[in-house]
């Protein structure tokens, strides 16, 4: 078995979970809400991205943001028919997740009303395929793009919370939502920001994942999406930067028992992970104990 | 009986509509204590298959399959409920859902699993393709008379010091401990109560549908198991027994509109969860949503005499 190459593969797959897992990470945070339908957001970027490369012929650099806009206004139209309504009457996290299990129900159908279920595909000769020349491992120029892009916008997301002024905002909501509106911060117009975020997010990584595997259907989302909340638990629920390192560590987890002849099990051992991250270290790996344990 | 034919409510989908029922029952006790389980489909695959290996493997007879299959999975309910009902809200979501994954995969690589150890060649799951082949031996009567067990059975449970237990921990869990209730035990014991029966519904199901595979058993099967419990309301039992008929029903009714009946599921659990949050059986939603409607027209006449 080549180490280098389960590693290389690790670390661009682990690129797409982070990206992923950041989404449901940023609306966690900021809400406390779980967002089922974040998956599902996830798929349309990827269709999205895809009807821009074949039906406008725009090359997959330019279907990246145009999907993320995309997915990011879904997401802002998800919290505006499943969230905010709500919101309003302080309904239990749970209804909010059921709700976003509605919503993501009837994005998927709504997508595979428009696209079928047959598996859709980038044209030929709209991503480079060929293996780098010369390495000691294989790689693509795709997966190196992919995890260019997704540490990019990593980079992004983490300055935006820490540096600017509007993530200064996010961190004070998530704070104290009622504190935040004393000191003037407009709560709804944040938790409309977020889940555009997490929308583009998702949207990016759902182009990635398309461009990875060159195969999409409506149900993709149903692949990243338990996988996603394993990232999250590893990382410590709203925690951003556990996001990012649990994404690595699931998709290493997921890489290596491939590698070693368990790809029949690579899930359960993905979830027996969850589980017990989530009977022994609820914060998270990365995470400190809270007060207020689950 | 006509009637319910000519709008597409045949027997076959009647005795779903019965199954279902079960099903939303099952839910309801998890939620009625006040845990967010989604384990019910993972125990309903663990009941139906250990119903059918024992009808079909073993020879015996339906009964012995539903009452193994319920046994099986009330027994392996324990190891799971005892660590995992520690966990509150949206963890135990997530840890049950990773539960769920977890039995349709072993259920998947049983054979090859039990093969390598014991080092004989098994053929008891069978793997992706799932067992096929099953007489079809529930008859209506079986669901009937086990549905109005159930519900007997829920009604004394209410009226039980246990039920009164089960609301008390919902209400508040340190309070219900103050008061002397083992808040443990209770949940254990209801977590129990509601994977046999989701167990039962799975082997009646078998041997209705005639083939099982573990893909039947996954997320989506755990969220329809939510949608019935939801839809119907879990203020009263009869609730998810109404959720269950009526989802199931509902699409044969508009069968004409098939390719959109995903969006009309989803749309249904939307609009209830926002606009109905109690569910269909709960007359004080009714009537909130009804004065929020005539509010609404009041405020518009209001507002059109004063311009």
């Amino acid at each position: 078995m080549n180490i280098t190459q389960q590693v290389v593969n690790a670390i661009w797959l682990g690129g797409v979970y982070s990206l992923f897992a950041l989404g449901y990470a940023l609306v966690f945070s900021i809400l406390g809400v779980l967002n089922l339908a974040h998956s599902a957001v996830f798929m349309w970027g990827a269709f999205i991205g895809l009807v821009m490369v074949t039906q406008f012929s725009f090359s997959v650099w330019l279907a990246i943001p145009v999907a993320m806009l995309g997915a990011g206004l879904i997401g802002v139209l998800l919290d505006a028919v499943a969230f905010a309504p709500l919101r309003r009457r302080n309904a239990p996290r749970i209804a909010q997740l059921i709700s976003s299990i509605g919503a993501a129900i009837l994005l998927v159908n709504i997508a595979q009303l428009i696209f079928g279920t047959q598996p859709e595909r980038f044209p030929l000769g709209s991503i480079p395929t060929d293996t780098i020349e010369g390495l000691p491992f294989r790689i693509t120029p795709i997966q190196i793009i992919i995890l260019l892009v997704s540490v990019a916008l990593m980079a992004l997301l983490q300055y935006m919370v820490i540096r600017t002024r509007a993530g200064q905002a996010m961190r004070a909501v998530a704070f104290n939502q009622r504190v935040a509106s004393l000191l003037g911060v407009n709560v709804s117009g944040i938790f409309r920001m977020t889940f555009f975020l997490a929308g583009a997010l998702a949207g990016a990584a759902g182009v990635l994942y398309g461009l990875a595997y060159n195969s999409m259907t409506p149900f993709m989302g149903d692949q990243v999406a338990l996988k996603g909340l394993t990232v999250i638990v590893l990382g410590g629920m709203g925690n951003i930067q556990g996001a990012v390192v649990g994404g690595f560590v699931v998709a290493a987890l997921e890489v290596f028992s491939i590698a070693n002849g368990g790809s029949n099990y690579r899930d359960a051992f993905v979830f027996t992970l969850l589980f017990l991250i989530l009977l022994f270290r609820p914060q998270g790996l990365v995470g400190q104990k809270e007060h207020t344990r689950a | 009986m006509e009637f319910l034919r000519s709008i597409g409510i045949t027997e076959i989908v009647m005795q779903f509509m019965l199954i279902n029922a079960i099903l939303g029952l099952s839910m309801y006790l998890v939620l009625y204590t006040g845990m967010f389980s989604l384990a019910n489909a993972g125990f309903m695959s663990i009941g139906a298959y250990t119903g059918v290996i024992l009808t079909q493997n073993f020879d015996q007879p339906l009964w012995v399959g539903l009452l193994g299959g319920m046994a099986v999975a009330g027994v392996l309910a324990v190891p799971i409920g005892l660590p995992v009902l520690r966990l509150k809200d949206i963890y135990l979501a997530i840890a049950t859902i990773g539960f769920g994954e977890v039995v349709r995969i072993l259920i998947l690589n049983f054979d090859t699993l039990a093969g390598s150890l014991t080092g004989e060649s098994v053929r008891l799951t069978r793997g992706a393709l799932g067992i096929t082949g099953i007489p079809k031996i529930t008859e209506t009567w079986h669901l009937a008379a086990f549905l109005v067990v159930t519900g007997f059975i829920m009604i004394r449970l209410h009226r039980s010091r246990f039920g009164r237990a089960m609301a008390a921990v919902r209400q508040d869990e340190p309070a219900a401990a103050n008061m002397g209730i083992n808040v443990v035990y209770t949940k254990n014991m209801v977590f129990i109560m509601s994977a046999v029966l989701a167990a039962a519904a799975g082997v009646l199901k078998a041997h209705l549908t005639r083939t099982i595979s573990p893909g039947d058993y996954g997320f989506d099967q755990a969220v329809s198991i939510l949608a019935f419990a939801v839809l119907g309301g879990t203020s009263t039992w009869v609730g998810p027994l109404v959720g269950g008929f009526v989802l199931t029903a509902l699409p044969e009714v508009l069968r004409d509109f098939k390719q959109y009946r995903g969006i009309v599921n989803g749309s249904i659990l939307l609009l209830v969860i926002v606009y109905l949050p109690g569910g269909l059986v709960n007359p004080a939603g009714w009537s909130q949503l009804w004065t929020r409607l005539r509010g609404k027209k009041q405020g518009d006449t209001l507002t059109a005499e004063v311009s």
